[in-house]
């Protein structure tokens, strides 16, 4: 069944219904701002939330308390007046807040006075060499699997990377009966002593107790190891086997699937389309978009909360959400923010909930040589483009990722740079001894999604170009 | 202290790289000076076309000057620029289109034209096999292809510093100034002093026509493309319709190009357009009335780049009508690319002769200031 917005106009459109989404659309329905929640899941919840609504796993212990908390928000946003479309993806979204989106194959143009954008992250690329042969995933859509249809691995299964995320899902397959071979911990030593510092806020925020327990409840049931320096998969059409260099000792294992990951990073492609400022995150290895205390954005109107705000985790993107969706309360409707939790309550639990974000980044900030491959490795997985044939194109004059898509057409497949563009940006940073932010990011353009041609042709026209037509 | 060269050439667009290459190739030192990169706007962004078909009868003759440079671009530029050549057909999709057609086919004739041929349904339904059948017929121009445009630009580029051109990107040219018989331009830190400057800013070129006392008729637009995940190869040639506003070209690789001149809004100043997709959506239902074979196929990206329309279509292209040494090269109005490589031929020519064999009396900024002599 489709579902179209009842209204052409909004108060507040909140894109994405994971947490920072759910919380945002909630808070500003709930003070009565006409509101609507698009989101491209078939349910929601986003990714760490997953399938709140229908997830066949019911033994609560197994997904961990901290999924079930998604089930609140879900309730909350329920009970408020916000429309909410699931299944609906945006492909544009423009500097005058115009929105066009795609629901069961058809597309519609709203427009929005503010516009809340919390479309959350996405993985770091990971581009070592093998990284594109079948067998070889993504701990993401591994993970996506478990919660929606809880299918975990069974046949020989290598996890390898690093990060929080990592040791949650390691948890999550073990948990519902799923296999692990190994945990190859790609975390780099020094990192241990850089996060030092940190370790302070880190002990006394709620990650490290959680964190501890995961760790030690994995490493109970699966062999680890630490400190790689190499990791490559290999086989002929199919992964037959992960070879990595740990403590000096290069060691081959048979594997039929290899999950990788090494932390997720800001999904930046609807909002750097809709022309916002970004500035690359030299602690997070990625680009953030520039925001101000309640999160707004460079374009007026357009707030972005959650993960695409810059990497907070689950907790803070709920608080983030509030606190966007207030500041679009105090704007449109300022009557109805005295019902709101003041903004000094809600900057107060954001802090609290960013306690330990240093320690985290700064101890699984990856290492360079697993974001930033050499020779044959793939980088752009839609034209097949290597390290050396981007050092190439370099050595000849292309100086940044824009001016690289006339040696070599990178970031212009299907992905719009969402697979290859981190990994672009730093191998030509490197290249020519500049800061990622002196080289930049593609200029990303809408639609961020594909539509069909016949979606596009069957929307309706302006009038001006019905009777251009008519006119001849 | 101003660095002395031969000519300073404003704007990194084809237009700007080919003056410079084909300056240096006449033995001069030019500066080319481009305030983002080489290709950053409408010459790095178009939609490619190598056509001369249906182009305004003035600037015809830099048209056929131009392509037989691109029929041997290699030569000149060491790269092929993806150019090929497999002609571009001008769809009528009706009697009176094609009436029209065969009008302008007969005065290009009274002319001594050539490159424009009348062709009937049955050679349409040849060339583009896709094309409705209800299409009457149209006009070729065997000749024209298409070419990628961000790599010819580069190219160019590439190839005008190889050649001895001081090139300074991302820096405006600003402080533009006449003294002592020289013109001199501030890049940042640096100023250059030349006895010639070429105006090729494209969109931005009005400007500085106009605070040297040479205003005229132009404006700021962003013509829109799209292009499509690739499909089965199915049509060779570019295609134009007479009476819609579309262009259609598919690439080797099987993307489509979608084209035709619906415009976004650009905002100049910060290098960005609004694109209109209700107008991208007429150029979608055309397409997917006259070429089932697209209707699945899916929307990649769309975009727009920022250039010069001029009043009355026509490039602005020659010498200053008040000025002594400068030279002025934009107003492409959306058809400026085919005609870059001839163009920084001609002007060379003119900067460094005096003259050219090339008609391009028509294309002079006297036209906009009969008075001024």
């Amino acid at each position: 069944m489709t579902v179209a917005p009842r209204r052409e106009d909004y108060d507040v459109v909140v894109i994405g219904a994971g947490p920072a989404g759910l919380a945002a659309a909630a808070t500003s329905a709930e003070a009565g701002l006409s509101t609507l929640l698009l989101d491209e899941n078939i349910g929601p919840g986003g990714q760490v939330f997953r399938a709140i609504s229908s997830t066949p796993v019911t033994e609560r212990d197994q997904l961990g308390a901290d999924y079930w908390v998604g089930a609140d928000l879900v309730q909350t946003l329920r009970a408020s007046n916000a429309e909410v479309i699931q299944r609906a993806t945006v492909w544009s979204l423009d500097r005058n807040l115009e929105i066009a989106v795609s629901i069961g194959g058809a597309s519609a143009f709203i427009k929005a006075k503010r516009v809340i954008l919390a479309t959350g992250a996405l993985e770091r690329p990971f581009p070592i060499p093998g990284w594109t042969l079948p067998g070889v995933m993504t701990a993401g859509a591994a993970q996506t699997m478990l919660k929606s249809s809880a299918m975990v691995p069974d046949g020989r299964t290598v996890i390898a990377g690093q990060g929080p995320l990592l040791w949650l899902l390691a948890a999550q397959i073990l948990r519902l009966g799923g296999r692990i071979d190994r945990i190859l911990d790609t975390t780099e030593r020094g990192n241990y002593f850089a996060a030092l510092p940190h370790a302070f806020a880190f002990l006394t925020s709620p990650y490290f107790a959680k964190g501890l327990s995961m760790m030690r409840e994995v490493k109970a049931k699966v062999q680890v190891v630490s400190g790689l320096t190499e990791l490559a998969a290999a086989g002929d059409g199919q992964l037959a086997s992960v070879s990595y260099v740990a403590g000096g000792k290069r060691e081959t294992i048979p594997a039929d699937l290899l999950l990788l990951h090494q932390g997720v990073v800001p999904n930046v492609n609807l909002a750097m389309a809709a022309g916002i400022e970004h500035r690359w995150d030299d602690l997070q290895l990625c680009w953030s978009p520039v925001l101000d205390a309640s999160g707004n954005s460079s374009v007026a109107g357009i707030a972005i909360a959650g993960d695409g705000a810059g990497i907070g985790g689950a907790n803070a993107a709920v608080v983030r959400g509030r606190i966007a969706a207030r500041a679009a309360v105090e704007a449109l409707a300022p009557a109805s923010a005295a019902k709101l939790p003041a903004t000094a309550t809600l900057r107060a639990e954001l802090a609290k909930a960013e306690r330990g974000r240093l320690f985290l980044d700064t101890l699984f900030r990856p290492a360079p040589q697993f974001r930033i491959p050499s020779d044959d490795t793939i980088v752009c997985r839609c034209e097949e483009v290597t390290a050396k044939d981007v050092l190439d194109s370099v050595a000849i004059g292309a100086t940044g990722p824009n001016q690289l898509k006339a040696y070599r057409r990178t970031g212009m497949g299907p992905c719009q740079g969402r697979l290859c563009g981190l990994t672009v940006t730093e191998l030509m940073a490197q290249a020519r001894g500049k800061t990622p932010q002196e080289i930049g990011y593609y200029r990303l353009r809408a639609p961020v999604k594909p539509i069909t041609l016949a979606e596009l042709a069957a929307v309706p026209k302006s009038e001006a170009d019905v009777k251009a037509v008519v006119r001849g | 202290m101003s660095k002395n060269v031969d000519a300073i050439v404003i704007g990194g667009g084809i237009h700007g790289c080919s003056t410079a290459l084909h300056l240096c190739l006449a033995g001069l030192k030019p500066v080319l000076i481009e305030k983002d990169y080489a290709g950053r706007h409408a010459s790095g962004v178009n939609a490619g076309g190598v056509r001369q078909l249906a182009r305004h009868i003035p600037e015809i003759p830099l048209s056929i000057r131009s392509m037989a440079i691109w029929e041997k671009i290699s030569e000149l530029v060491d790269d092929d620029c993806s150019f090929e050549s497999y002609g571009q057909v001008l769809v009528a999709e009706n009697e009176d289109e094609l009436a029209v057609c065969r009008t302008r086919v007969a005065e290009l004739n009274a002319l001594g034209f050539t490159h424009e041929e009348l062709i009937d349904a049955a050679e349409l339904r040849r060339l583009v096999p896709a094309v409705a059948e209800t299409c009457p017929g149209g006009v070729i121009s065997r000749r024209d292809g298409a070419a990628n445009p961000a790599q010819t630009t580069t190219a160019f580029r590439r190839k005008a510093e190889q050649s001895g051109a001081t090139v300074r990107e991302g820096v405006a040219a600003t402080n533009i100034r006449h003294r002592d018989g020289l013109w001199h331009v501030d890049v940042g830190s640096e100023s250059f002093a030349a006895p010639v400057l070429v105006n090729a800013a494209g969109a931005w070129a009005g400007k500085i026509a106009a605070d040297l006392g040479e205003p005229v008729p132009v404006e700021t637009v962003a013509p829109m493309l799209m292009i499509t995940s690739r499909v089965p190869h199915f049509i060779d040639p570019v295609v134009i319709l007479r009476g819609r506003k579309l262009s259609f070209k598919q690439f080797k690789n099987g993307t489509v190009l979608i084209g035709g001149g619906h415009l976004a809004t650009p905002y100049q100043d910060r290098n960005e357009t609004v694109l209109d997709w209700k107008s991208l959506a007429t150029s979608a239902q055309t397409v997917f009335e006259l070429f089932p074979v697209m209707r699945s196929a899916t929307i990649v990206r769309a975009w727009a780049g920022i250039e010069a329309k001029m009043k009355d279509d026509i490039p602005v292209f020659g010498p200053s009508s008040r000025h002594k040494g400068l030279y002025h090269q934009f107003g492409f109005s959306l058809h400026g690319f085919q005609l870059g490589p001839g163009a920084g031929a001609v002007m060379a020519e003119l900067i460094v002769s005096g003259g050219t064999q090339t008609r391009v009396s028509d294309l002079g900024i006297d036209r906009f200031h009969p008075s001024t002599h």
